[in-house]
């Protein structure tokens, strides 16, 4: 059955396996040959127990079509922020559009574009680290994504640079895409002591498309690195997106993650870090706001292999309609990893009486001298709260929203990029009023 | 440092003795003909018969657990263990004086309070020496205010009607696979009744000693609090040194109907295996309360700091409204022990409250889990969750594993969970012996504080033994 999706997908056969340079192919064998023989999870993988990929494993996916014409310009203005001296590159159903991207001048030797063009000259960057850092048996969809994908995005900052203005990755599906499935792979690589600030956007044209996003991003941070990364998912609700970021830190870096989900019926992210060396900080922002039937899940792991680094997660949920939210947070540290400061914090509120949350914290260390904590929490707005808000003439309604916000702009605030953190705020407080508005025809 | 500290974790196990008595054994191997002479020999009804030999048949279906839990040890041998193991008695037990003075020799080693100390402690016993019970003291102040408590197969022979209404109802025997073992083969355990409206005036309390080689012990509890009773019972074991593996399999079941309490608590300190992690007992056992009526309430305490492998999740059914469960533990693993424990609260009642502080103390190589689960359903509205675990590691070849399960499914209930995992300062020890302690009755402190929450459960001569055993376990773990 799994190799019939591989040949569905046009993966086998396919142009994706025959394209690129002679080095990938057997990686993309392997993969292909890993995912026909583990398939798709099911409950009874602990990794994905709360998370039903029925809707994914039972569909007939075809492979996705590429650019689609009647994609302007101006149809992808609510996406990027406003920010016309930000570098973005544009991937309509999983192809890289040229016409759509605006690379800006950027510092010598940085390169910002499409994957599937540097593939087509040999590179030793992409030889180094594509495929190199996610691990395919990690999960059957990165075994797929490696098999399968055609294009993403690829940024490599050369040592010593400073990229001043954010890169913009936005991968936008259209009605074309409905039925298909598409594998985004993005590659980010910051040597040693440059800096940079990335943003990848999954967002849609089709509010009710049906279809399947499966991206994988790695990122290699260099020693003394400096890296902040957002995601935003804003897929269609009605779509499904399963995607794995995995991060590499080398000494002294510093990585930075904000992720953002709200689109998607089943919708997963796989945030991996491995701190590879020692005094590394890494810091993981999230925050989800689910409504109607959606199923979103955040799995986070990192990975303390070495002594003396930080790590600091905060994840936050709003769930409203009948709505699920899954989180898994990892702690893993090594023996040799002394003087571990890692905290861990996931916090959820439920706005429906029919909404679900799983939450599991998960810690395990097998070092003595560390400071390891984590807390999870799940309610509804503080009635105290509430009250006084009340006693101070806000209305009932009004203090609701306000309690809501407050909860949810805690991580935004953490987001470094104003324009970013205004859209945040905007997209938190449209989904507070479309609930009023009883617009809540999906919540 | 570091020969004085050889010494004390070198330390024999104080309790490693075997008495010799003779064993009424039957041959080792499981096979529905064991089934059927555990049954004949207890010479029970025909519906108890038929009932273990459902839990047989289901459990030959079943796979022993190895994936998910996170312990490591080689699959057990059931074809090579013996299924009975009785204390050889010509007749009846009519009083003391008819025990075998070798039994009683025994207990006395492990300082059971079973004559004139009883009465001093306030504590009635039911003594099992391996599968069959032997003494029960206080039966008559007990059988006063209608209160139950007998032995498993005495319960079967005279209160058949309350075993079986509430046998299996709330670890059924098809729940997983240790409890099938359990309901299929288990030879005896105790049963307590308190009828409506009685508070029990003493703490009851069973001394479980595994004896006889090769004989794995398959306990079974029951105790069943009516509308308004209450009720502590206390559980605590040693047992003998030994080389290979014992398989401990015991299944305990609380019943709180409207308005009762539970307390059950209890102090393991079986025998660990050697310094090369050889022997020791596998402790595999469920333990579920049901909150069954409204304002009902469980409360586990436990201290665990024996037995080769503990996989234990004493767990509470939150049935009722306004229920509360309750689940104190200290679990302290050293040298190689593993031990995956924690509890399930499923809240089911509205406004039902639950409460979880766990501690476990990693030292030497052992590996300690918590493994919970909070499960807050759609009806339980109000319900509140409170979840505290925490983890101390003494040197770095031990872990500390959390794993922890919430799953809320309606917005009015709430629940918190924290979790930390910490180390014993230097500067904390340098302090304390700057007052004139020395490194061990340091530590002894410190940890002492660190499960201050848990012991301050117990009742009061099971905490004092709790942190006496707690020094014990951890002799020689920091240097």
């Amino acid at each position: 059955m799994s190799e019939a999706v591989l040949q569905r997908l046009d993966i086998r056969a396919g142009t994706a396996i025959a394209e690129g340079p002679d080095w990938l192919e057997p990686v993309r064998r392997a993969a292909a040959d890993h995912f026909a023989k583990v398939g798709f999870p099911t409950s009874r993988d602990e990794e994905w127990r709360f998370t039903p990929v029925g809707p994914i494993a039972q569909g007939t996916w075809r492979p996705s079509p590429g650019v689609a014409a009647g994609v302007s310009a101006d149809r992808l203005a609510p996406f990027v922020f406003g920010q016309a001296e930000w570098s973005t590159l544009v991937f309509v159903n999983g192809a890289y559009s040229e016409a759509l991207s605006r690379i800006l001048e950027l510092p010598q030797g940085v390169r910002a574009g499409s994957l599937a063009e540097a593939l087509r000259g040999d590179d030793a960057v992409l030889r180094t680290h594509l495929a190199r850092h996610a691990p395919i048996d990690g999960s059957p969809f990165t075994a797929l994504n490696t098999a399968g994908f055609r294009d993403g995005g690829l940024l490599h900052v050369p040592a010593g640079l400073d990229l001043e203005r954010p890169v913009h990755f936005v991968h936008v599906t259209t009605p074309d895409a409905t039925g298909t499935a598409i594998h985004p792979r993005n590659l980010i690589v910051i040597e040693r002591g440059a800096r940079a600030s990335v943003i990848e956007s999954y967002v849609t044209l089709a509010p009710d498309g049906v279809y399947w996003t499966n991206p994988v991003t790695e990122v290699a941070a260099a020693a003394g690195s400096w890296l902040e990364h957002t995601r935003i998912q804003r897929e269609s609700e009605r779509a499904h997106h399963v995607g794995l970021t995995h991060v590499d830190q080398e000494r002294d870096s510093h990585y930075r993650s904000f992720s953002m989900a709200m689109g998607g019926a089943l919708a997963r992210h796989n945030l991996h870090v491995r701190l590879n060396d020692e005094n590394i900080e890494t810091l993981m922002y999230g925050l989800y706001l689910t409504r109607g039937e959606q199923v979103v899940d955040n799995h986070t792991a990192i990975f303390h292999d070495q002594p003396n680094c930080r790590s600091w997660e905060v994840y936050k949920g709003v769930l409203d309609g009948r709505s699920r939210a899954v989180f898994n947070g990892k702690v893993f540290v090594q023996p040799e990893a002394q003087k571990t400061d890692a905290k861990q914090t996931n916090r959820n509120l439920l706005l429906s009486d029919l909404a679900r949350v799983d939450t599991k914290p998960q810690l395990e260390i097998f070092a003595d001298d560390v400071k390891c904590t984590h807390g999870a929490t799940v309610g509804r707005l503080d009635d105290v709260a509430l009250f006084y808000a009340r006693s101070r003439g806000v209305p009932r309604e009004a203090a609701e929203r306000l309690l809501t916000y407050a909860f949810a702009a805690e991580v935004i605030e953490e987001v470094a990029l104003e324009p970013v953190r205004n859209e945040l705020d905007r997209l938190v407080l449209d989904r507070l009023e479309a609930r009023r508005g009883g617009a809540a025809g999906r919540g | 440092m570091s020969s004085q500290v050889e010494t004390l974790v070198n330390k024999e196990y104080k309790h490693g003795w075997v008495t010799d008595i003779e064993s009424d054994v039957a041959p080792p191997g499981l096979s529905e003909d064991i089934v059927r002479l555990i049954s004949a020999k207890k010479r029970e009804p025909a519906w108890l018969l038929a009932w273990r030999l459902k839990a047989y048949r289901g459990w030959l279906k079943m796979l022993e657990p190895h994936s998910w839990p996170n312990i490591r040890y080689t699959p057990v041998d059931y074809q090579s263990i013996s299924y009975y193991s009785a204390p050889r008695t010509a007749k009846p037990l009519g009083s003391l004086d008819d025990v075998d003075p070798k039994l009683l020799e025994t207990y006395k080693k492990l300082g059971i309070p079973l004559s004139e100390q009883k009465i001093l402690a306030g504590v009635a016993v039911d003594a099992i020496f391996d599968s069959v019970s032997v003494g029960t003291t206080y039966k008559a102040k007990l059988a006063e205010q209608g209160i139950i408590f007998c032995s498993f197969g005495e319960a079967v022979q005279e209160h058949p009607e309350l075993v079986r209404k509430y046998l299996g109802s709330v670890v059924p025997a098809s729940d997983n696979f240790f409890a099938a073992l359990n309901a299929a083969v288990f030879s005896d355990g105790s049963f307590v009744y308190v009828p409506k409206g009685v508070r029990c005036p003493l703490e009851l309390s069973t001394y479980f000693r595994i004896n006889s080689a090769s004989t794995g012990q398959f306990e079974r509890t029951l105790i069943v609090a009516d509308e308004g009773a209450y009720v502590s019972y206390l559980e605590g074991c040693t047992a003998p040194k030994r080389d290979e593996n014992q398989l401990h399999a015991a299944v305990v079941e609380l019943v709180a109907l409207e308005g009762a309490t539970i307390k059950y608590s209890t102090v393991q300190n079986w025998y660990a295996g050697d310094e090369q992690g050889k022997g020791g007992i596998y402790n595999f056992v469920t333990k579920r309360g049901k909150c069954a009526g409204n304002r009902s309430k469980i409360s586990w305490t436990q201290v665990e700091t024996g037995s080769a492998i503990t996989w234990k999740y004493p767990s509470v059914i939150l049935q009722g409204d306004d229920t509360v469960g309750e689940f104190y533990s200290v679990a302290v693993v050293n040298g190689h022990q593993q031990a995956d424990t924690g509890t399930k609260m499923i809240h089911m009642g509205r406004n039902s409250r639950s409460t979880i502080v766990s501690k476990g103390i990693s030292a030497g190589q052992g590996q300690n889990s918590y493994r919970g689960l909070v499960k807050v359903l759609p009806k339980a509205a109000g319900s509140r969750n409170y979840t505290q675990c925490d983890s101390m590691l003494i040197g770095n070849r031990c872990g500390a594993h959390t794993f922890p399960y919430i799953d809320v499914q309606n917005s009015t209930s709430s629940t918190e969970h924290e979790a930390s995992t910490s180390k014993i300062g230097e500067d904390q020890i340098f302090y304390l012996k700057q007052r004139g302690l020395n490194t061990e009755n340091a530590i002894s402190m410190i940890v002492n504080g660190f499960c201050k929450e848990v012991f301050q459960e117990l009742p009061m001569e099971f905490a004092v033994e709790a942190q006496k055993l707690l020094g014990i376990s951890l002799e020689g773990s920091v240097g």
